[in-house]
């Protein structure tokens, strides 16, 4: 597991989060959004900073709408 | 026993702490510092509701139906904190469920799934109707229309206790709202509050995704509040004697006392009160002292923290300090682990049965857990070597946070505070393989029998 570069720009602005049980683990995610989600060896995300940098924001809605169980979602971080 | 009675002792002379300048109210503080247990000090048996209420009186039940506010405030000021696992401010939580539009829901947590733990068993026995009148006071507190106490299928004899006392108070008419008693499957995961409410709507006791949290949208659809049985009893108190009262005992950072319960190597395993602070030594002293020289102390539960014997002893026995230890109170379980035991084949049992509990709806969980247990039992029954310890680290790693609930997170915690705390046991089966205590007879009660998926979730 590699350090993420764009750690540094990352603001306080969007959450992403998972709904584990509805999570079916095609990994779709991590294709599109690979800064932020990996996979583990079951094909199941791992984020290690929920944060999302304001570059990303873009592919971040995108990953979201593509999960085919509605699973990502993008949260307002809470000041 | 022939002891003064306890409500003739001035808490002022029986500790030594005043924290607040409220008026102190004598409460019921019993030998050895005992709340809850007082009436079973008295007695030695469970009290019925008119030894109940002759030892306390009535619940002072606010008016009303709209939420009440100043009993909130007692809580908080009061300090308290739920004794179900997290340890979060009860005060807090009151508070965010009364301030919810609309009526609320009460969910009385009395499932106690952590099987190294007989705290809650015990208190519902002993004093259901302290764990009642908090129930009803809560209810008050936060505007409930509905009080739903979840007990476990698999104690059939306290589903019937607590039936027959909640019928007895409503003969008697002492509560505003008749307490509904409901019976669960009794798995590890069925007591997780989301589970609860999703069963309680009809569905199945497994955990919900989240949120909406409980206190959002809960039971019926309504702000919920869940709290263990024994933080209600605490409540019933703090409503009688008052928050002076409460924090008369324990500690200005962790007032009150708490239910433990003690077991392995210690002389007379059993559930205590102890004032919260008491350093966990004391608390094993209470337990009759270590039956053998110790080797760690599991402290929290099976999603609790193993910590090694010399170190254990010496903490007290309060969120922060426990924390700063790198462990919790958990469900308030100490296991006492002998020299000769073999730590990493306990942990191999614990994490076996955790994996046999998951819901198995999560990904990391369904597939993580097992992996783990089976990396585990390579590491206590054999000889690891570099790749397996790799591997393991890993997927211990990778387990919190990552599941609906938060199983996975214990059973991580588990898993890497017995890698820490038996460093030298890796290492020497690394080298040599396991030592004689691995086929030792085990000191961690882990339940055998049918697991959730023989039994079902309904
Ligand atoms: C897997 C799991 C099992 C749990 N089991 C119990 C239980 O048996 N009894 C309990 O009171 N709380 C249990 N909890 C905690 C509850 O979810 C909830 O936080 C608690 O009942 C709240 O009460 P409190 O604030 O009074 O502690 C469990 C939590 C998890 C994650
Ligand atoms: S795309 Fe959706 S379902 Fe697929 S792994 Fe990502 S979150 Fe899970
Ligand atoms: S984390 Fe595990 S136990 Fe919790 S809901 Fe998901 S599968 Fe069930």
């Amino acid at each position: 597991m590699t350090p993420r570069s764009s750690r540094t720009s990352r603001t306080a602005g969007h959450l992403l989060g998972i709904d584990r049980v509805a999570c079916d683990g095609r990994g779709l995610c991590a294709e599109l959004l690979p800064e932020l989600v990996e996979l583990d060896e079951w094909g199941y995300p791992v984020i290690h900073d929920a944060r999302v940098p304001a570059e990303l924001l873009t592919h971040a809605r995108r990953a979201v709408a593509a999960c085919p169980v509605l699973a990502l979602r993008l949260d307002r971080a809470r000041a | 026993m022939n002891q003064p009675h306890p409500d003739t002792l001035p808490a002022a002379l029986t500790r030594a702490v005043p924290v607040s300048t409220l008026p102190v109210h004598a409460g019921p503080d019993g030998p050895y510092g005992s709340r809850l247990l007082h009436g079973w000090f008295a007695t030695g048996g469970p009290a019925g509701l008119a030894e109940h209420l002759g030892r306390y009186g009535q619940a002072p039940l606010p008016d009303g139906k709209r939420p009440s506010m100043p009993l909130i405030h007692a809580v908080e000021e009061a300090g308290l904190t739920g004794r179900g696992g997290a340890a979060f401010p009860t005060g807090r939580k009151l508070r965010s469920v009364a301030e919810r539009r609309g009526p609320a829901v009460v969910v009385v947590n009395g499932m106690e799934s952590e099987p190294a733990s007989q705290k809650d068993e015990s208190l519902l026995h002993l004093a259901p109707h302290l764990v009642l009148d908090g129930s009803a006071l809560a209810a008050a507190a936060v505007g409930a229309a509905a009080v739903h106490l979840c007990l476990p299928r698999s104690r059939a004899d306290q589903v019937r206790a607590l039936l027959a006392a909640v019928e007895e108070r409503g003969r008697a008419g002492i509560d505003r709202l008749p307490v509904q008693v409901h019976v669960l499957p009794h798995h590890y995961v069925s007591s997780e509050e989301t589970s609860l409410v999703r069963w309680l709507n009809g569905g199945e006791a497994r955990p919900m995704a989240t949120p909406p949290r409980p206190f959002e949208k809960g039971v019926d659809g309504r702000p919920t509040l869940v709290d263990n049985v024994e933080t209600l009893a605490h409540l019933a108190l703090i409503a009688r004697y008052g928050p002076a009262w409460f924090r008369s005992a324990g500690r200005p950072d962790a007032p009150g006392t708490t239910l433990v319960t003690v077991s392995g190597a210690v002389r007379s395993p059993g559930v205590h009160e102890i004032p919260l602070g008491t350093p966990v030594g004391a608390v094993l002293e209470l337990s009759g002292g270590p039956s053998w020289p110790l080797a760690a102390v599991l402290v929290g539960g099976f999603f609790g923290s193993w910590l090694p014997a010399d170190q254990a002893v010496r903490v007290p026995f309060s969120k922060a300090e426990l924390a700063a230890a790198g462990a919790g109170p958990g469900a308030g379980v100490l296991v006492a682990l002998p020299h000769g035991a073999c730590g990493l084949t306990e942990t191999a049992r614990v994490l076996d049965y955790l994996a046999a509990q998951s819901a198995r709806q999560c990904g990391p969980c369904r597939f993580g857990l097992p992996a783990v247990a089976e990396d585990f039992r390579l590491l206590a029954g054999g000889r690891p070597d570099g790749g397996l310890m790799d591997r393991l680290r890993r997927r211990v790693g990778l387990l919190p946070g990552r599941g609906a609930c938060r199983h996975p997170d214990g059973a991580s915690r588990l898993a890497a505070t017995a890698l820490a705390t038996f460093a030298d046991d890796v290492r020497h089966h690394e080298r040599l393989g396991p030592c004689p205590g691995a086929t030792g007879r085990p000191v961690i009660p882990v339940p055998g029998g049918p697991g959730p998926e023989q039994e079902g979730w309904r």
